[in-house]
C-alpha cells in the first residue's frame, strides 16, 4: 500500500500533501498539549517501534505470511493524534532512508495510512468498545474490527487515489501518464487484497496485542479509555498507591526529621560550606572553617562572589531562628516545622493550579504514574 | 512434515532477515555517505533541492525522453559519487521492476486504444496506449527511486533531517525524525534478540495458531519494551535540561561549488519541465 513515486500525478501528490498539512498541524498542537515534554521520547522511541511492527510476518489462516501495518494499535494505545505523528514519522523515514514509498507520494501515504488509519481505527475502537471495562473480551473485539477497517479504509483511499490517475491524466494519445487502471479496477484490484491477506493481518496483531496487553500490561490501554476501571488487582494497587498509604513513609519520614531538627545543634560548628560571609573574619569561625577542611586555612577576605549572592538575598529566617525566639533549639524545630509546612502547602497550592489550567485528570499525569 | 516445517522456519527467520536487511542498509548507507564523490561533496540543503528538482519533473513530465535524460543523468550522479551499479540494480532496478513491472503488466491489454498487436494463443488485443502507458509507469519509477536512494546513499541521516528545515519544518518534528532514527535500530536489534532467542529455543514445530501467538505476543513484548525504553529516554534528556524547547544546530555552509551546481539543477529541472510538457 506504499504508494512509490510516479504512480501518482505531481497534482494529486500537492493536493494530498495540502489535505495532511492540517491534520499533522493538529496533531501536533493536540499531542503537544496533551503529553508536553514527553512528545518527543514518547513519539521517536514508538515511530521506531511502528517501523518494526511493520517488519513482522505475521502467521494468517491460510499458511501464508503478512506485514502487517501496525496503524490499529497505534491508535488503541496512543490515541489519534499521536498515532497520526507516528505513523507518519516512520512512514518518513522508510520513503527517505529505506525507499518504501516515494518522496513525492509521500503526502498521499501519509494521508491513507497515518491520518485516515488512525481515525478509523480510533472510532470504531472506540464506538465498539463504549465504556466496557479494560480487560472484557469486547475491547479486543473493537480493536481486532478496528484495525482491520483501518487497514481497508486506507486501502479504499489509496485505490480511489490510483483509480483517478487515468481519468484525468492522459498523454496526447490517450495513454495515461500514472497508474494506468480506472476506478473500475483499481478498487477491486487493491480491496481484494486488503479485505482478506493484509486485513486479516492487521485483525490478528491488532486483536492480538490489545488480549496480550490486558493480560501483562493493562494500564497501557488505559490512555484511551479515560474514566474506564483497571481490573480488580490491579485497580486495588493502584488506588492503594495513589491514597493515603501510598504517601505513609513519605509522611513518617517527614515527621522523624522535624523530630530530629535539633539533632543539628549537636554536631559542633557548621556544616561544611554553609558558611556566612561574616564567619571569614571573626577567628573562631576561620579556626572552625579550617579544622573542617583539613586545616586549610580559609581566605582572609570572603569570596566576592559569595560576598554579592550574600547580600542579595536575605531569608526571612536567618540562620533558621528568627530574632524573636531566645532559646535556639526551640528556634530551630520552630523554623523546621515552619520550612516543612510551607513546603507542603507550596506543593498544594502548585496541585491546584495544575488542576486549575489543565481540568479533568490528565491524560499525561495519569500515563507518568503508570508507565 | 517437511513443508510444515519450512513454513515454521519461513516465518521466524524471514521475520529476522528482514530485520538484518534493514541494518545492512544502514550500514551500506553509511559507508557510502562517507565516501569521496561529487554528491557527498555538497552541501546536503543544495542536494536535497536538487534531487527533488530532478524528481518532481520526472513525475511530471509528458516525454519518454525527458524521463530517459533524468535517468541518464542519474547514473552519471552516482558514477561521479561512487555509488556502485551493482547495488543500485540490486536495491532498486530489480527490486523496482519486480514490483511496478508485475502491476504494469496487465496495462497493454486493458487500455482502450489502437491495437498494435494480437497474443497468439490467448487472442488478447496489446494496445499502443497500453504500452505506453506501462513504459511511462515503469520509467518513472525507476527514476524517481533512484534519484532518491542516491540522496540518501550519499548523505548523513542526521544531515537528511537538517535540511528539513530549510522548508520549515518545525524543529520538533526534525528531532523526533532524528531520534526516531536512532532508536530504530535498538528496537530493530531488540526484535532481532526476541526472534533469535525464541528460534533457538524451539525443538517441534508449532501450529497456525501458536505461530501467530508467538508473533502477536511478541509485538506485545516489544510495545511493553518500548513504552519502557521512552520513559528511560523521557528522564535521561530531563536530567541533562531538557524541559521542551528544541535547538537544532545549523552549521552548513554554501560555497561556490554548491551555488554552481545548484545552478546547474535548476536549470535542468527547468529545462525538464520545459521539454516534458
Amino acid at each position: 500500500m506504499h504508494i512509490p513515486d510516479g504512480y501518482l500525478s505531481p497534482a494529486t501528490c500537492a493536493a494530498l500533501y495540502g489535505g495532511a498539512a492540517p491534520f499533522w498541524y493538529l496533531a501536533l498542537r493536540k499531542t503537544r498539549k496533551l503529553l508536553l515534554t514527553r512528545l518527543v521520547p514518547l513519539i521517536s522511541v514508538f515511530a521506531a517501534f511502528s517501523f518494526v511492527i511493520m517488519m513482522f510476518n505475521i502467521p494468517i489462516p491460510g499458511g501464508t505470511t503478512v506485514h502487517p501495518l501496525g496503524v490499529g494499535i497505534a491508535s488503541v494505545v496512543l490515541g489519534p493524534w499521536a498515532s497520526i505523528l507516528t505513523l507518519s514519522t516512520a512512514l518518513f523515514i522508510q520513503a527517505f532512508f529505506f525507499g518504501d514509498g516515494g518522496v513525492t507520494a509521500l503526502g498521499a501515504n501519509c494521508f491513507n495510512m497515518a491520518i485516515v488509519g488512525s481515525l478509523v481505527a480510533w472510532l470504531v475502537y472506540r464506538a465498539v468498545a463504549g465504556r466496557s471495562p479494560i480487560t472484557s473480551s469486547r475491547r479486543v473485539v473493537a480493536a481486532a474490527l478496528g484495525g482491520y477497517l483501518a487497514i481497508n479504509g486506507a486501502a479504499l483511499c489509496a485505490a480511489i487515489e490510483l483509480g483517478l490517475q487515468p481519468h484525468y491524466f492522459r498523454s496526447a494519445t490517450g495513454a495515461p501518464l500514472y497508474a494506468p487502471y480506472p476506478l473500475s479496477i483499481a478498487i477491486p484490484a487493491i480491496m481484494i487484497g486488503h479485505l482478506t491477506f493484509a486485513g486479516l493481518a492487521e485483525l490478528v496483531v491488532t486483536g492480538g496485542i490489545v488480549a496480550y496487553l490486558q493480560r501483562v500490561n493493562p494500564a497501557l490501554l488505559r490512555f484511551t479509555a479515560p474514566g474506564v476501571p483497571l481490573p480488580r488487582g490491579e485497580a486495588q494497587q493502584k488506588e492503594a498507591m495513589n491514597g493515603w498509604r501510598a504517601a505513609r513513609p513519605l509522611w513518617t519520614a517527614v515527621g522523624l526529621l522535624m523530630v530530629l531538627a535539633p539533632l543539628g545543634l549537636l554536631a559542633a560548628g557548621k556544616a561544611w560550606g554553609e558558611w556566612s560571609v561574616g564567619d571569614f573574619s571573626n577567628p573562631a569561625a576561620r579556626q572552625q572553617m579550617a579544622a573542617a577542611s583539613g586545616n586549610v586555612a580559609p581566605p582572609a577576605v570572603p569570596p566576592s562572589g559569595l560576598e554579592r549572592l550574600g547580600n542579595l538575598w536575605t531569608a526571612p529566617f536567618p540562620d533558621y531562628s528568627p530574632s524573636f525566639v531566645h532559646s535556639a533549639a526551640f528556634g530551630y524545630i520552630l523554623s523546621a516545622v515552619f520550612g516543612i509546612g510551607t513546603i507542603i502547602l507550596l506543593a498544594i497550592l502548585a496541585g491546584w493550579i495544575a488542576r486549575k489550567v489543565r481540568p479533568g485528570p490528565s491524560h499525561a499525569t495519569a500515563r507518568t504514574e503508570e508507565s | 512434515m517437511a513443508a510444515k516445517h519450512s513454513i515454521n522456519r519461513a516465518f521466524l527467520e524471514r521475520t529476522t532477515a528482514g530485520f538484518v536487511d534493514a541494518m545492512e542498509h544502514a550500514f551500506y548507507a553509511e559507508q557510502t555517505a562517507r565516501a569521496d564523490g561529487l554528491l557527498q561533496r555538497l552541501d546536503p540543503r543544495v542536494k536535497l533541492l536538487g534531487i527533488l528538482a530532478l524528481v518532481v519533473p520526472a513525475a511530471a513530465s509528458r516525454s519518454f525522453g525527458v524521463i530517459a535524460g533524468l535517468f541518464a543523468i542519474a547514473l552519471a550522479l552516482a558514477a561521479l559519487s561512487r555509488v556502485s551499479f551493482g547495488v543500485l540494480l540490486k536495491r532498486v532496478w530489480i527490486a523496482v521492476l519486480l514490483f511496478t513491472g508485475v502491476i504494469a503488466l496487465p496495462a497493454p491489454f486493458v487500455t482502450p486504444g489502437r491495437v498494435v498487436y494480437h497474443l497468439p494463443v490467448l487472442g488478447w488485443s496489446v494496445t499502443a496506449q497500453g504500452l505506453a502507458s506501462a513504459g511511462y509507469l515503469v520509467l518513472r519509477v525507476e527514476t524517481a527511486a533512484t534519484l532518491c536512494v542516491l540522496l540518501v546513499l550519499t548523505t548523513p541521516w542526521n544531515h537528511v533531517l537538517k535540511t528539513l528545515r530549510v522548508f520549515r519544518v518545525p524543529a520538533v518534528l526534525v528531532t523526533i525524525l532524528g531520534m526516531t532514527y536512532r532508536y530504530l535500530f535498538l528496537v530493530l536489534q531488540t526484535a532481532h534478540d526476541m526472534f533469535e532467542s525464541r528460534r533457538s529455543r524451539m525443538i517441534g514445530e508449532l501450529t497456525g495458531r501458536e505461530r501467530r501467538r508467538v508473533a502477536v505476543s511478541s509485538a506485545g513484548v516489544l510495545m511493553s519494551k518500548t513504552f519502557d525504553l521512552s520513559n528511560e529516554v523521557y528522564l535521561a534528556m530531563q536530567s541533562r535540561g531538557y524541559r521542551g524547547e528544541v535547538a537544532v544546530l545549523d552549521e552548513f555552509q554554501i560555497g561556490n561549488f554548491d551555488w554552481a551546481m545548484l545552478a546547474a539543477f535548476a536549470l535542468v529541472s527547468i529545462a525538464a519541465f520545459w521539454l516534458g510538457r
